[in-house]
């Protein structure tokens, strides 16, 4: 009886923005987080268009060089923390719940503060392009001596990064804890899907290393501002132990980006091949393994700053393991098609583009992997090329994606497939455009993180540039299916995609604001 | 997985979390025009810590009243248990990164600055060190005064909250008070015999990397233990108001868990720092 009278509460909510502010429901804060994030991939997407408009010719057109590095910074830190991650969490919010039929996650009014805290970041780190002396220059990835000279805006880049950390912390401990104790009656670990156990093994990884960044960014503040030396050689400190420990964060934090992705392509493929998941167990303890190594493959981003041959070969075999449970992951997703009744609506196009470009990603960093070629390519074009064919064609599509197969859940609309497929194809061929070259580029030597350049290697660049702006005019006509799509379009009933099994569509579209006030009960 | 599924309290919309955004907004903006010496900072900082504070005394407020009213209970409470232990592994953590420089720096980067003669001739490398280019005289701390004795002091506390833990589950309500009293007596003479040793201290923060080391994880766990005796004091309070049944404990089981993982840190502090 009480649970029927507090359902029947929170059908009440605020209207107009005080709905938005104070929501404790995580489709409202899944919704949140989906639009903040595709805000901020606009945002650090038109600073990748100053940088690839810089960089159209020779010589420096545009920017100062000073600027130019600004934009590479903070175009790199915003991707991360305020479009890949967020985006990740607000599908977090929306499915985790209602695939594992809990009524809600696990503590609602601290999922809000995890997504009212971004803004709060995002208005530290986009007022700081209005600093004195600019926005912080140092590269994404921060390294001292060089973050230890700026002036403001890199404090301002410490507090925000302070923030988004307490967030990513207080999400991922909210997005553990509604796995572990909000499972509906007889739903056991291994029949959760497969996109709950990639969330569930991120939102590990999450807690296991945002403190690790926030502690090691806490030591750039207080040897800028209080007279430590952590980082500084004369005080027996030295600026590569920033890179160790900013790597056992930062490489887990790399698998934190894109295993959710692996979990919305496992989510995706056997519905439109329309088969069973294949070797589902294989692809939990693939998962499992991948995350597990993440923290001990960190110092092969650094095989150009000092380390002994043994730490170089130790961290050279360790990251080349990783080939073999993402290996396991691509071979059985291939085999989920395999004899499948495949159908290709756009959900399907992203995925089978991320299979087949991730996979190119994966093998540029397996050639990075090793010692004597990472020695040559280090900090050149073929290592933003790799990341990229990770991060953008691995989380960013699987992103897409994900979007397009569960928007008609979301909206209770299809969207115009037609508009849909020109926007995956546009994507598809444009991103290819753009960053393929990268890779002829790094491989004939052009370092990265410079505004201009020797002119040996123009014609690549252009061609570059050209594919980077219809990349990022193609993600206008995104905006566009999407705002019609909440709009109106055909209904999409409870279950659009004939092959999808898993329980968000045995709910309405869209579902109930309060979703699942009675679990299912699965256990048989 | 509890029984009672279908009673899983889910919170009205509530407005305490988007205080306490604005709130760590404007302190963390104070806290940056204070670092970058500009008079306002100050100011605003103590206008976001005084909003932050009136967000942590509403949003708690909220809670223990739920709590009062029996919402929650079964799998809330479970829920509550998850979420304690997982914020007390990212605290793990966020040592981790602390002692992970602690054991970079003396194990190798100390080394490396010896060998490498070249760039300062006749630097030894010497663990506590000032490193090579502060040349100071300074005294290291050493661990058999006040730490050996701090040491006692924080043991004896995780056993007192521990028999007050007996109390609560004996129903016994002197013994929980008298329990708690002590752990928050215990902690308070911790912290100032720590403030003692750091004003006695033959160096500071700018001593090099072993300075550097020493008062930011001795610091940052000082602040845990002031953290851990707040709780323990609102535990106390909540305790004399008649909170707290022998079967429905967990705010007091929270904040004994937290006392115990500080407990924990400090031991390997001991070891770590002071004494090896």
């Amino acid at each position: 009886m009480e649970s029927t009278m507090t359902a029947v509460h929170h059908e009440e909510h605020p209207s107009g923005l005080a709905r938005w502010l104070t929501t404790t429901n995580h489709k409202d804060i899944g919704t949140l987080y989906l639009w903040f994030s595709f805000a901020m991939f606009l945002f650090a997407g038109s600073l990748a268009m100053l940088i690839r408009a810089e960089l159209f010719q020779p010589g420096l057109q545009l920017l100062s060089p000073a600027v130019f590095n600004q934009l590479t910074a903070l175009h790199g830190l915003i991707m991360i923390f305020g479009a890949i991650m967020p985006a990740f969490v607000g599908f977090a919010n929306w499915q985790v719940p209602l695939m594992i039929g809990a009524p809600d996650m696990a503590f609602p009014r601290l999922n809000n503060w995890s997504f009212w805290l971004l803004p709060a970041a995002a208005t530290l780190l986009i007022a700081s392009f209005f600093a004195p002396g600019g926005a912080m220059a140092a590269g994404w990835t921060m390294y001292p001596p060089l973050f230890i000279q700026g002036g403001i805006s890199y404090d301002m880049t410490i507090l925000a990064i302070h923030i988004l950390g307490l967030s990513s912390i207080m999400g991922a401990i909210n997005i553990v804890t509604t796995i572990l104790n909000l499972r509906a009656p007889g739903m056991k670990l291994m029949m959760m899907p497969l996109f709950v156990w990639t969330w569930l093994i991120t939102a590990y990884l999450l807690v296991a290393v945002m403190p690790v960044l926030a502690s090691v960014i806490t030591m750039l503040l207080t040897d800028r501002h209080f007279g430590t030396h952590f980082f500084s050689a004369a005080g027996g400190g030295d600026p590569v132990m920033f890179q160790h420990i900013f790597w056992f964060f930062g490489h887990p934090e790399v698998y934190i980006m894109i295993l959710p992705a692996f979990g919305i392509i496992s989510t995706i493929i056997p519905t439109f091949a329309r088969k069973k998941l294949f070797g589902y167990t294989s692809m939990v303890y693939a998962v499992a393994s991948i995350a597990l190594l993440s923290f001990i493959v960190w110092a092969h981003h650094m095989f150009t700053t000092g380390m002994p041959v043994a730490g170089q070969l130790f961290f050279m075999y360790s990251t080349m393991l990783i080939a073999i449970p993402t290996g396991v992951k691509v071979f059985n997703w291939v085999a989920t098609l395999w004899r499948g009744s495949i159908s290709f609506e756009t959900p399907m196009l992203f995925a089978l583009a991320v299979v087949c470009l991730f996979t190119i990603g994966g093998f540029s960093g397996l050639v990075l992997a090793l010692v004597p070629v990472d020695i040559q390519l280090q900090d050149t074009y073929y290592v933003v090329a790799h990341f990229h064919y990770v991060l953008f064609s691995g989380a960013a599509m699987s992103i897409m994606g994900g979007v397009y197969y569960w928007l008609p859940k979301w909206t209770g609309h299809m969207y115009d497939e037609t508009l849909g497929k020109w926007h995956f194809w546009l994507t598809a061929v444009a991103f290819n455009v753009t960053f393929f070259p990268m890779h002829f580029l790094g491989l004939a030597g052009m370092p990265r993180r410079i505004p201009d350049y020797a002119l040996q290697f123009a014609d690549f660049n252009r061609i570059a540039s050209v594919g980077a702006f219809v990349l990022g005019l193609a993600q206008l006509l995104f905006l566009y299916v999407v705002v019609k799509c909440i709009r109106g379009g055909f209904a999409a009933g409870e279950r659009p995609w004939d092959g999808a099994d898993t329980l968000e569509w045995t709910l309405t579209s869209p579902p109930p604001y309060h979703s699942f006030t009675t679990p299912p009960n699965l256990s048989k | 997985m509890a029984e009672h599924v279908s009673t899983y309290y889910v919170p009205p919309p509530s407005r305490w979390p988007v205080v306490g955004s604005v709130a760590l907004l404007i302190l963390a903006s104070g806290f940056i025009l204070l670092l970058d010496k500009m008079p306002v900072g100050p100011y605003v900082m103590a206008l976001g810590a005084a909003i932050l504070v009136y967000m942590i005394l509403g949003w708690f407020g909220n809670v223990v009243r739920e709590n009062q009213a029996g919402l929650l209970e079964g799998q809330v409470d479970a829920s509550f248990r998850w979420g304690m232990v997982w914020f007390i592994f990212s605290e793990v953590m966020f040592f981790a990164g602390f002692f992970g420089a602690l054991f970079y720096a003396r194990n190798i980067a100390v080394p490396w600055l010896a060998e490498a003669q070249l760039l300062w001739p006749g630097y030894n490398g010497q663990w506590p060190t000032s490193g090579p280019g502060i040349t100071e005289a300074f005294t290291p701390m050493g661990a058999w005064g006040i730490p050996a004795i701090n040491t006692l002091i924080l043991l004896s506390s995780g056993a007192t909250v521990t028999w007050a833990h007996w109390g609560m589950k004996r129903g016994s309500r002197s013994q929980i008070k008298l329990g708690l009293i002590l752990t928050i007596v215990l902690g308070l003479v911790f912290l100032a015999l720590q403030a003692h040793e750091y004003a006695e201290a033959a160096f500071t923060i700018k001593t090099g990397i072993y300075g550097a080391t020493f008062y930011m994880l001795t610091g940052f766990h000082g602040l845990h233990v002031t953290l851990g005796a707040i709780m323990l004091t609102v535990i106390t309070g909540r305790v004399f108001a008649g909170h707290f049944t022998p079967e429905h404990h967990f705010g007091f089981e929270a904040v004994s868990w937290y006392w115990h993982f500080v407990d924990v840190v400090w031991l390997l502090l001991f070891i770590f720092v002071y004494w090896l």
